[in-house]
Order: structure tokens, then sequence, then C-alpha cells
């Protein structure tokens, strides 16, 4: 049973304890500077943006079937089966393929570092496999941001867009882009609005089809077109061998 | 000539110098303060020219090794042996600008052991690796040759038909890769450049600037070794490239046509202004040069064309990996004056190298001829030994 985020746009208040929690979490720097930064970053993995007054949450979407996972080349990210998309560093060469694959363009890095990583919400992985919430859920005063099993939180979702339709956009965003997500999101406003790529753009297709698609025919091209290369070379070459093997006949014919 | 070769001394020196102080800030500051990649733009000059131009320039190697060895099209024997040394100094400087690029390059060797069979930059960096290493030992008959040791040589030699047939595998596969790495960025990439048939355009790419590349390379080296031109090889490659580039043009028709954009790419705009430019120069330019038969059987013609071949398929490649991002992004990307300077350190390693190679070693016909007197008996009885036997029955 994979956990989820569900982030209800409308219930929250804009405090911000989540990004607190999330650099207190990470070990990251926090401080009022750093609060008033409206983008992520490589010390933000959270942010909490203000649109007249209405507030939104960013954050690693931790995928069904990420994309980052997928591109990279020596498998440094992977799904968790509670949930969680996360990162091994030591395993990382630092090639950014997942910042350019992720359609959320979550993953941030370390540009000033001269042993940089990727950086990005893993979403508490030793929080949730120790059966506790996420930093941000457990610290939100308002339950905008609230942690626990994807299916349940589905339906929750569904049911305040039912029991209040004025109050929501009626759709949960994350409930089918890129195939799904772990974190979803209610609102009364566009998420696109305030950077979320927009649903239509991304669809519905999981990112590591796009690619799966070409990668799952190598394993049969290769036997095949080196048949076809080796036919090609015997093909080509086989007038020379007859050439010279008449050529040869011939000789030995008359020193016979 | 005494004043020019000091000119391009001059000119290698300082750019040598400018290249290893960009190398300096890389590795002692960070890639933040070396390049203007950030996190709208995790890819700069060094994945969008070094890597994915670079691939290409090398593509030389397999076209020609593809057409004299797998086809057997004798006639064009004479240039295998610069377009293997051009292909295989590509690949390794396309490593060492890896080495640039990658945030953690003392880390390369995880490739090795931990494998994600998924990416496809994982499939891209093995095939590399491997091809590499066939050109390796492509190329290390030059140098066997150089100190006379003609035992390995008859090994190379026994084992060459698995190592063409290799390396063209090797090639296909990663040279349409290197297209496939952008099939995961749908939403991200401008329909212009984003295309299913991305790897089929990067292979078709990578065939004709490898045929435009080796009539570049033997005619620059003709005017820079004073070597005599071999007009009729190069003849018969600006007859292949012209087909090449009619294949890739009609390649991008049909992908425009197929995907309803036809209206859209005649329509004035930021990215249509690049990709008028690179179908101008890939297509429009060497095309209708190369459908003039004068053209075709003048070494400048050739020349010219092949440049512009050149040209318009690395606008391509830069559109694919640069152009292409910068309406998703918002904001335009300028690479920083080091990024250039380490691109052209890492070219003019590849000239010098080039020359290096080609004066020490018996790269050009003139030298071949002589060698292959003596190997060519012992190569032939390998081939006949098993026709032999059939000639007894």
């Amino acid at each position: 049973m994979s956990k989820a985020l569900l982030y209800d746009a409308t219930m929250c208040i804009g405090c911000k304890q989540c990004e607190g929690a999330c650099a207190q979490q990470n070990k990251l720097p926090y401080d009022d500077k750093v609060a008033a930064e409206s983008v992520q970053s490589e010390h933000k993995y959270t942010v909490v943006m203000t649109k007249d007054d209405k507030f939104m949450r960013r954050l690693c979407m931790h995928c069904e079937h990420p994309a980052c996972a997928s591109v990279c080349p020596v498998g440094a990210f992977h799904k968790t089966k509670e949930g969680p998309v996360v990162y091994d560093v030591w395993k990382c060469i630092g090639c950014r393929y997942c910042m350019v694959a992720c359609a959320f363009a979550q993953p941030k890095y370390e540009w000033g570092s001269l042993n940089p990583r990727v950086r990005k919400c893993v979403m508490c992985p030793d929080r949730v496999v120790a059966g506790k919430q996420t930093a941000c859920a457990e610290i939100c005063p308002t339950g905008a941001t609230k942690f626990g099993d994807r299916d349940d939180l589905i339906k929750e979702a569904q049911g305040r867009i039912r029991d209040n339709p004025s109050n929501y956009q009626p759709r949960i965003y994350g409930l089918h882009e890129v195939g799904g997500t772990c974190v979803l999101i209610l609102s009364s406003m566009n998420v696109e609005d305030y950077g979320y790529p927009a649903s239509a753009k991304i669809g519905d297709t999981p990112m590591p089809e796009y690619t799966g698609r070409v990668m799952e025919k190598i394993p049969d091209f290769i036997p095949v077109w080196s048949l076809v290369l080796g036919g090609i070379y015997w093909i080509s070459h086989r007038r020379e061998e007859v050439a010279e093997a008449e050529a040869e006949e011939k000789k030995n014919g008359s020193a016979r | 000539m005494k004043i020019k070769l000091t000119f391009w001394k001059v000119v290698f020196l300082v750019i040598m110098a400018m290249g290893l102080y960009s190398t300096f800030v890389r590795y002692f500051h960070g890639l933040g303060a070396v390049s203007n990649m950030n996190d709208q733009f995790p890819w700069g000059l060094w994945i969008g020219f070094d890597c994915l131009c670079g691939v290409m320039l090398a593509a030389g190697g397999f076209c020609i090794v593809g057409a004299v060895y797998l086809f057997n099209v004798e006639r064009l024997h004479s240039v295998v042996r610069p377009a293997v040394l051009t292909a295989f100094l590509g690949y390794l400087l396309f490593i060492v600008g890896l080495l640039f690029d990658l945030g953690r390059p003392w880390y390369i060797w995880h490739q090795l052991i931990y494998m994600n069979p998924h990416s496809v930059m994982f499939e891209v960096g093995m095939c590399v690796m491997a091809y590499t290493t066939v050109l390796f030992f492509e190329f290390l008959p030059n140098v066997l040759e150089r100190f006379h040791l003609t035992t390995p040589i008859k090994w190379i030699k026994r084992v060459y038909p698995v190592l063409i047939i290799l390396g063209i595998l090797l090639s296909t596969l990663h040279q349409s890769s290197l297209g496939s790495l952008y099939l995961i960025m749908p939403s991200k990439l401008h329909p212009f450049w984003y295309t299913p048939a991305l790897p089929f355009l990067f292979f078709g790419s990578a065939i004709a600037v490898g045929l435009a590349m080796t009539i570049f390379e033997s005619t620059q080296s003709a005017k820079a070794f004073g070597r005599h031109l071999e007009l009729p090889v190069l003849v018969n490659l600006g007859g292949a490239l012209l087909v090449a580039l009619w294949v890739n043009a009609l390649l991008r028709f049909e992908d425009y046509f197929h995907r309803g954009l036809l209206g859209q790419i005649i329509k004035p705009s930021y990215e249509a202004y690049f990709l008028w430019l690179e179908l101008t120069l890939a297509f429009l330019i060497p095309i209708t040069m190369l459908s003039f038969k004068k053209v075709r059987l003048s070494p400048n013609g050739l020349y010219l064309a092949s440049i512009f071949t050149v040209l318009g398929f690395i606008t391509n490649r830069l559109n694919v990996s640069l152009t292409g991002f910068e309406t998703y992004v918002g904001h335009h990307y300028v690479p920083k004056w080091t990024e250039f300077s380490v691109t052209l350190m890492i070219i003019a390693m590849g000239f010098a190298l080039f020359g290096v190679a080609v004066k020490y070693l018996p790269i050009f016909p003139e030298e071949e001829h002589a060698v292959q007197r003596h190997l060519r008996p012992e190569a032939g009885s390998v081939v006949s030994t098993p026709v032999l036997g059939h000639a007894g029955d």
C-alpha cells in the first residue's frame, strides 16, 4: 500500500511551517531570508507560494512511475514500495538527466559544490518506513497537508469535492497525471497558475513509457541487426571468395 | 606559409590557455561558476555540442568502415584510415567532454557496476564505451605498422569482420539513442523538435554528417599536409551525401506532415527562425549545390557542400538540446565564455592530435600501399583457407 500526501490549498493559511519542518528534517538552513524565497532550490525542497490571498505548495510529486528513476543510468533514484522516490547520492555520477526528464522540474542541483548532489523532497523515507507521517504533514496546523494511504486520500479528496463543489476545481491534480503521483492536490484555483505543468500537456502516460517503447525493442534489435549485418558482409564478400577460389582452382589445376 | 603556420600555432596556444583557465574554474569552483547552466537549464553547451554533435561528427568512422568492409566498396578504401582516426579521436574527446560536464566525474565507473537497463543514458554510455574499445582495435594496426609488429596485426585482421559488425551495431544503437534521450521530455521540448521519430532522425543525420565530415577532412588534410586530392573518392562520397540528405529531408518532411505541423513551421516565430536556419543549412543549400553535376565534380564545391551540411546538422542538434527548451523554461540560455573555451579547447585538441597522428602514423594511402603489399597475402590466406579446403574436394 503506497503512502501519499494530500495538499488542500483551500485549507492552507500560508504559515510556511511545512517549509521550516522540511528544512529541519533535511538539515538545511532556514531563516527569514530562506522563508522569503518563493522558488525551490537545492536548499529549499518545498515552497509555499502566495498569489493574491491564495496559497499553493510545491514539492516532489513522487510519481507512481518516476521519470527520474527510469532515466538514471546508475539507478541513483528509485521508487520505494511505501511511495517515496528516494536518492542514493553514492551512486550518482552527476549527469543531470533526472533534472531534464522530470515533468515537474523537481530535482535541483548543487551548482556551487565541487562534489554536487541532486536535491529534492524524498518524502521523509525514514519516517514513512517507521510508520510515522512526513515532517511537513506532522507540523501542518490546519491539516492542509495530510499524510495517509494513497487510496484513502483519493477517496477523501473526492468526498471533499462532492461535499463542497463550489469550493474546489472539480479535479484532483496528481490522480492521473503522468500515470498518477503520490502527491495529490486540491485547489480552488488552477494549479497551472502556480507553475505546475498543465495536465493536458504532461498527459496521463507514465513518463518511462516514452523511452521504454524504444528501449524494450533493443534486446530483439541486437541479434536481428547483427544477423543482417553479418549477412550483408557474407554476401558482399562472397564474390571475392568465389573469384579467389576459382583462381586457386585454376592454379591447382595447372599445377596438377 | 611559415607565417600562417605560426599564426595557427598562436591561435592554438591561446585556445589552450583559455581552456586550461576554464578547466581550473570547472574543477576548483564548480559547474555553477564555469557555466550558465542552472536548475532550469541543467544541460548546456557541453551536452548540446560536445556530446550530441561530437558523436555525430565522429560518425564518419562507422559510415566509411560500413561502406568499405560491409558493402565492399573498394573505391573508398583510401579514406578508411583517416575516418577511423577521426572517429577514435572524436570518441576520446567526447569522453573528455563528459568529464567536464558530469557533476561527479570521479564516479563515472559507477556506470559499470550500478546498471539501470531502463535508462537510455545507460545504453548510450555502455555503447560508447564498447565502441571506443572497438575503434581502438580498428585504429591499433596504424600504430603496430609504424613499429613493424606484423604478428598482432594478423590477429586483429583475423577478428576484423567481428570488429566491423560490432562497431556498426554499436553505432546504430547509440547514434539513434542520443535522440531517444529526448523522448522522455514531450512536455518540455518544442514540438518542432520533439517527435517519436527522434532516434531515426538522429541516426539518419549521423550518416549524412559522417559522409560530409569525411569529405571535409579529406579536403582539409589535403590542404594542410600538401597531399594530392583523390577526387574520384570525393565524388563518390558527394553522391552518397546527396542521397543521404534527400533521405533525411524526406524523413523530416514526413514527420512534420504526419504530426500536422507543416502549417506551423512556415509561420514566423522564435523557434521557426531557428528551424529555418537549420533546414536551410542542412538541406536547402547542400542539396541544391550537389544537384549540379558541376558542383559534384569539383573539390571546392564538395568541400563547401560538406561544410554546410555539417553546420546545418550542428544547428539541428543545438536546436534539439538548447533552443527547443527556451519556451518551456521561459528564458534564454547563452553559454558562458568559459563553456565556449572548454569546447574550443577540446576541438583544438582534436585538430592537434589528428595532425600528430598523420605525421607519425601511416594514416594516408601513400604510406598504406607499402604496408598493404606485405599485408595482403597474409590477410588473403586467412580468408581463402576454407575455400581452399573445398577446392581440394
